[in-house]
């Protein structure tokens, strides 16, 4: 079901734990659905994302989407991590199942959510960036029998 | 452990040696269709009847009352759509639960489309059915009662013989998809009230693609496949004679062994719980700890998600499965889970296990050990764990 990219970081999740005061942090998703995820940015005075780490409640695709995420984005400057989107996760990943889209999509929203976080604590505005959605399934429908 | 250690027997079992040894002349020589008219042909009829019979006994039925049919979902929709349309000029409304196998609760939300009415009754937190609300649900107009004998996820098992009573005393057909149960338990059709039954072979260690529908002599229904004249002229289609012949077989041992893999299996059971409960904190067992199948066990562990779980047992070599909704390709976890009053995010990370005889206590304690080990793995990962931590440290 899964690609061995996705099986590698999901049994060799890459940045995991936590970052004791963070520049930035970030919690989107919602146990409802089954699928919360966090990430914490390091930001030094440059705007180069020094760290990242996550903590994933979700499948194995969300757990290998948040650790390819964090890969993605540390060692980049706070716009060029806004330009790793869903599909470059996915990407990285070799593909995802298409149920299991959404997890990139989290993904994706996690990074801007902790980047929000980053410019609301600095009063910084960062071009391009939006309030994060308080729940990313709002828009996904269920299937019909 | 280098060795698989199957744990998903509700999913499906192996198919006994001795099932399989008994199917394979049907295949070679005795490959003959049992409605020919030639001797080595028509003597299959006799191998298809052998095994009708078996089954007629083990449910305490008439041999006429027996019907093959392609499987325990195929039984279910013919069942209700059947019912329902040789009974819509005295009614349009139907009884079953809300914990139902989808093969029930998808025929019933296809019925609701083609103008029938549907009452879901609600469990209590155990799984088990609310009778008063099943009374209260009976209206002049209810054609059908369809109650699961047991539960697939949970193992709860439910109170058959009441409910055969109550669908008796207002002159309703009760039906009982029976597939988790049927060689598990002891089920007699007349004592228990049961017009109509659901029963599947591979459940049982013999062959996928091959179930049958008890129906009791009287009760109207229409066919679902129309064709030839085969199941006396309800049921068309050449009959799967290997398969009819291996259901016989596996029929026969499961009856035979009734008793003895009960007591095995209970046993396993609970020394898997026991263990589970005293060494995984933030866990339930889901179900009834009584009224439950020997087979089944149901745990959620708070702070997890299935899917991680069932992936990482996997790699263990461990089969197990989950009521996970990722589990499902749906973002709602299952439903027979919310039914019992589980919160979305604990009914997310629940683990079903299910045994057989061939397992072991060597292979249940290795398994409580990966547990142990996964679910640490996993709670560290979880933000909701932390959550749990720091408001647990605040406290």
């Amino acid at each position: 079901m899964y690609t061995e990219k996705v099986m590698d970081h999901f049994s060799n999740p890459r940045n995991m734990g936590e970052i004791e005061n963070a520049s930035g942090v970030g919690t989107v998703g919602n146990a409802k659905c089954g699928d919360i995820m966090r990430m914490y940015l390091d930001i030094d005075e440059n705007g180069v994302i020094k760290d990242c780490k996550f903590k994933t409640f979700g499948c194995g695709a969300a757990v290998a989407t948040s650790s390819m995420a964090t890969e993605l984005v540390k060692g980049k400057t706070v716009q060029e991590a806004l330009q790793v989107t869903n599909k470059t996760v996915m990407e990285a990943l070799d593909g995802l199942p298409p149920v299991k889209v959404h997890c990139s999509l989290l993904a994706e929203e996690a990074i801007h959510a902790a980047l929000w976080d980053y410019a609301e604590k600095n009063n910084i505005k960062i071009e391009g960036l939006s309030k994060p959605k308080e729940d990313i399934h709002e828009e996904e429908k269920e299937p019909e029998y | 452990m280098e060795k698989k250690i199957y744990l998903d027997n509700a999913a499906t079992t192996k198919t006994r040696p001795e099932v399989v040894e008994a199917m394979l002349p049907y295949f070679t020589e005795k490959f003959g269709n049992p409605s020919s008219i030639y001797e080595f042909a028509s003597q299959n009829k006799k191998a298809v009847d052998e095994a009708r019979g078996i089954i007629a006994k083990a449910l305490g039925a008439e041999i006429s009352e027996i019907y093959f049919t392609g499987g325990g979902t195929e039984s279910d929709n013919w069942a209700l759509k059947a019912t329902a349309d040789a009974y819509a000029s005295k009614g349009n409304h139907i009884i079953t639960s809300k914990i139902e196998h989808h093969a029930i609760l998808h025929t019933c939300e296809y019925l609701e489309k083609h103008g029938y009415e549907v009452t879901y009754v609600d469990v209590n937190e155990n799984g088990i059915i609310k009778l008063d609300q099943l009374k209260k649900a009976i209206r002049p107009t209810t054609i059908l009662i369809s109650i699961m004998f047991a539960n697939n996820e949970i193992g709860t098992i439910q109170p058959i013989k009441e409910i055969g009573q109550i669908a008796k005393e207002h002159n309703i057909l009760f039906h009982t998809d029976a597939v988790q149960a049927f060689g598990q338990l002891p089920i007699d059709v007349n004592e228990m009230g049961i017009d109509l039954l659901s029963a599947s072979a591979h459940k049982l260690h013999g062959p996928k693609g091959i179930g049958c529908l008890y129906i009791r002599k009287g009760a109207k229904l229409r066919s679902l496949i129309h064709g030839g004249a085969q199941e006396r002229q309800r049921r068309a289609g050449t009959e799967n004679v290997p398969g009819i012949v291996g259901f016989g077989k596996a029929v026969e041992i499961a009856l035979e062994t009734m008793e003895e893999r009960k007591e095995k299996q209970i046993q396993l059971r609970e020394r898997l719980i026991k263990r589970v409960m005293a060494e995984v904190p933030y866990t339930r067992v889901n179900g009834d700890r009584m009224k439950r199948l020997p087979n089944n066990v149901n745990f959620s562990f708070q702070f997890i998600e299935g899917e991680s779980l069932l992936i990482m047992l996997d790699m263990n070599n461990i089969c197990a499965s989950s009521g996970s909704a990722c589990t499902s390709g749906s973002l709602d976890p299952s439903h027979v889970l919310l039914a019992i009053g589980l919160p979305h995010e604990i009914a997310h990370g629940s683990l079903r296990i299910t045994l057989s005889d061939e397992n072991t206590e060597e292979e249940i304690d290795y398994t409580v050990d990966k547990i142990k080990e996964i679910v640490n793995k996993l709670r560290q990962m979880s933000p909701l764990y932390e959550d749990y931590l720091r408001g647990s440290r605040q406290k």
